[in-house]
């Protein structure tokens, strides 16, 4: 072999060399960025799964309706107002007649939730005529109680460094072994709002202000980025001031949310009165963000449309709105849905801006319009994050866990209107 | 099809901004201080499980930014009670006269004492506000380990984490600690007593006391500063520091004998008493024998309650409505 040939022999090897190397580091970054997801999905998961179930107990309750001071026959009213919770701690003491002491008493009662009450309220007024009778009825546990059965807090430990009493890990082991100890599905935490015991608190208020604030998002930015993108890219003369206009779009899709927050403060609630708090504010402030990626896809989705369409249509004698609302935006609209979807699915994982109007609160009673104080998914995410009691690590867990689903969802969604609608020419 | 479509959209929104306006509350509306907060959570979900009254809301602003929001005026679009881990300063209450609050009624609820803690299964030690002075202030001797400052405590590098001057927590540790030891390390007058050291030994980790609390459980070395609420949720993972010899106790930050101990506070606006619904049962519920009493549930969250006697006074205040000096 000629010394020519051998050179080129080893560029060639080299290259080839080059070129694995380059695939390798590919994989590797592929690999890094899995493995991320992997790690973070599974802390999220190990931390939260258990949250989807509670610790109950059952207990005898005898529905005494002298200590309640009512009888079958009084109205709806007389039996809500009833001391229930007066007659559950009654007989939790009463079945425990060993426990003498008034600080024991406390932990015993401490042992249970405080949801005792509303459900023995609700019992007796579904059925009044239970009154007079014994029933075996669950209740949940309290919170210390729940995280020492999943174990999320350690067990054998010193009495002032657990979580519960000496006292109450010895009923809780006597009445495990009686079989007194379940576990039932948390419906608490999708049916109702925020609490303050983790063993009461719920997501369904986040979830209801999340579903308003998007709601008004997407009544403002769709139709306004629509009109706006058609405006720019079918009828606008192409000059120096459009110009300037599409730079400034393409800016305001990188503007920091917390700025837009600060807007919305000063403009949206100091100048225009929308009161603080609710999902209108903090919608209209989301808005502003999703408007520019609006735009922008719809733009791109208009431009996609051959000009042949256009032509045709304007050879048929149509005017050009015609042309724009009967053939070209029908055929952008799926890739302009894939971009507001992508959009509000961003707008939804949005805090910054929601902390300057006031969305960063607690609010118990779930929001059933748009004009109601109400908190956001993430936003509840942190509020539970920084609680004290244990309770809250699991939840903010399983908020988490949430939120994803639905992002999830939502880009699904994107995939599919995409995959579905969408012509190529 | 579309046209119409857009044209409701929009008139659908239209009269939603109307109402909007005309919106008249009747759900409370609290700011204010982050150490405030889950006790003020709590007595609201009280009050909203006891009436047909709706469940107050409460921002967590911290004090300085609760203040600014309470100060700005009257009306259903300004809140109606602030929470406070500090007494209100005579620059708020001036903020307040200009924007026309001018008869805000301030309630004490009880104490919060503020922990030195470490890992629990670290070494429990003792500090003086001295030596916690020198170990953490810019002007100080800035020392590397602890027993440069006292040959008592270990030899273990300085690593604390502290809150952000936006914090209460910080005010009152400053006015508690830094200055007290400052003139107890004898530092030489003129010189700025406050200000953490820069180079790293202190650390400012932020508002989340549950993620200082994370920290201090994985570092045996870390030292961090919170509210008594969240030592006493964490036994099992942390433990408080001794403070010239005493003991972080419901009883040691009651009678002040502990040397970190503050009152907590919030403040009502009374003009806003009889126009938004539930302020006066709100504030009764908050310092009711059920909330701050001898076995009331905010004791049960790490609240220190106040004497007997003050609680009778404030209880009193209460009924009487009697606004503060301006």
């Amino acid at each position: 072999m000629t010394d020519r040939n051998m050179a080129k022999a080893a560029r060639l090897k080299q290259r080839y060399a080059a070129e694995a190397r380059f695939k390798l580091y590919g994989k590797l970054a592929i690999a890094a960025a899995l493995s991320a997801v992997f790690f973070l999905l599974y802390t999220i998961f190990t931390a939260g799964y258990s949250a989807f179930w509670r610790t109950q107990i059952q207990s005898e309750v005898t529905l005494d309706a002298n200590f309640l001071k009512v009888t079958p026959q009084s109205s709806n009213e007389e039996l809500a107002r009833a001391n229930y919770l007066g007659l559950f701690r009654k007989n939790v003491v009463e079945n425990n007649p060993d426990i003498k002491s008034r600080s024991e008493r406390r932990d015993l009662i401490q042992m249970f939730s405080e949801s005792a009450e509303t459900d023995l309220r609700d019992l007796v007024l579904s059925d009044p005529s239970l009154l007079g009778t014994t029933q075996k009825l669950w209740f949940l546990a309290s919170s210390p109680v729940d995280t020492i059965v999943k174990g999320a807090a350690p067990r054998d430990i010193e009495e002032e460094r657990r979580v519960v009493s000496n006292l109450q890990l010895r009923l809780l082991d006597q009445w495990t072994a009686e079989g007194r100890v379940g576990s039932t599905f948390n419906i608490n935490f999708f049916t109702r709002g925020d609490s303050r015991n983790p063993e009461l608190a719920g997501l369904a208020g986040a979830l209801a202000g999340s579903f308003w604030a998007l709601l008004v998002c997407f009544v403002i930015s769709f139709p306004m980025g629509i009109a706006a993108a058609i405006y720019l890219e079918e009828f606008a003369p192409k000059n120096r001031i459009t110009e300037i206009i599409e730079v400034n779009i393409n800016n305001l899709a990188a503007v920091p949310s917390i700025i837009f927050g600060l807007l919305g403060l000063a403009v949206i609630l100091n100048f225009f009165g929308v009161p603080r708090s609710t999902p209108l504010a903090g919608g209209i402030v989301l808005s502003l963000m999703t408007l520019p990626t609006i735009i922008i896809a719809c733009r791109a989705a208009l431009k996609a449309v051959p000009p042949s369409i256009r032509q045709g249509a304007l050879a048929m004698g149509a005017s050009p709105m015609q042309v724009v609302l009967h053939h070209v935006l029908p055929l952008a609209l799926p890739g302009t849905l894939t971009g507001t979807i992508i959009g509000l699915a961003q707008a939804l994982g949005e805090t910054a801006p929601l902390l300057m109007i006031g969305m960063f609160a607690f609010v118990v009673d779930i929001p059933t319009s748009p004009l109601e104080s109400a908190a956001a998914l993430p936003v509840q995410v942190y509020l539970w994050a920084e609680s004290s009691e244990r309770g809250f690590v699991e939840l903010t867990a399983a908020a988490i866990m949430v939120i994803l689903v639905f992002l999830v969802l939502m880009n699904l969604l994107a995939v599919i209107f995409r995959k579905k609608f969408e012509r190529r020419w | 099809m579309f046209r119409k479509t857009i044209a409701t959209l929009a008139t659908g929104l239209a009269a939603l901004m109307l109402t909007g306006l005309a919106h008249a509350r009747d759900q409370i509306q609290i700011v204010g201080s982050s150490t405030v907060y889950p006790f003020a959570t709590v007595v609201a979900e009280k009050h909203g499980q006891r009436g047909s009254m709706k469940t107050p809301v409460i921002e967590s602003t911290g004090t300085g930014g609760g203040m600014k929001l309470f100060c700005a005026g009257l009306g259903p679009s300004h809140p109606d009670f602030t929470n406070a881990s500090r007494a209100i300063k005579g620059s708020e209450k001036e903020l307040c006269a200009k924007n026309g609050v001018s008869e805000i009624i301030e309630i004490i609820v009880g104490n919060d004492g503020i922990a030195f803690a470490n890992n629990s299964k670290s070494q429990k030690l003792n500090f003086t506000p001295g030596q916690l002075w020198m170990a953490m202030a810019e002007n100080g001797p800035k020392p590397k380990t602890w027993n440069e400052i006292d040959a008592s405590l270990p030899n273990a590098p300085i690593k604390i984490l502290a809150p952000p001057p936006t914090s209460g927590t910080r005010d009152a540790w400053d006015s508690l600690i830094m200055g007290p030891g400052c003139k107890e390390a004898g530092m030489v007058s003129g010189k700025e007593c406050d200000g953490f050291r820069e180079d790293g030994a202190v650390e400012e980790a932020g508002e989340n006391d549950t993620l200082i609390v994370n920290r201090l459980s994985a570092d045996p070395e870390a030292f961090g500063i919170f509210g008594f609420s969240f030592l006493d949720q964490n036994r099992d993972k942390i433990q408080g520091s001794t403070i010239n010899g005493i003991e972080i106790s419901l009883d040691t930050i009651q009678s002040y004998d502990y040397p970190i101990a503050r009152p907590l506070f919030f403040y009502a606006k009374k003009a806003h008493i009889g126009v938004i619904p539930g302020m006066q049962e709100y504030m009764e519920e908050f310092v009711s024998d059920a909330a701050i009493g001898d076995y009331g549930y905010l004791l049960d969250r790490g609240l220190v309650p106040l004497e007997t006697s003050t609680q009778e006074k404030v209880r009193n205040d209460i009924r009487n409505l009697t606004p503060i000096s301006m």
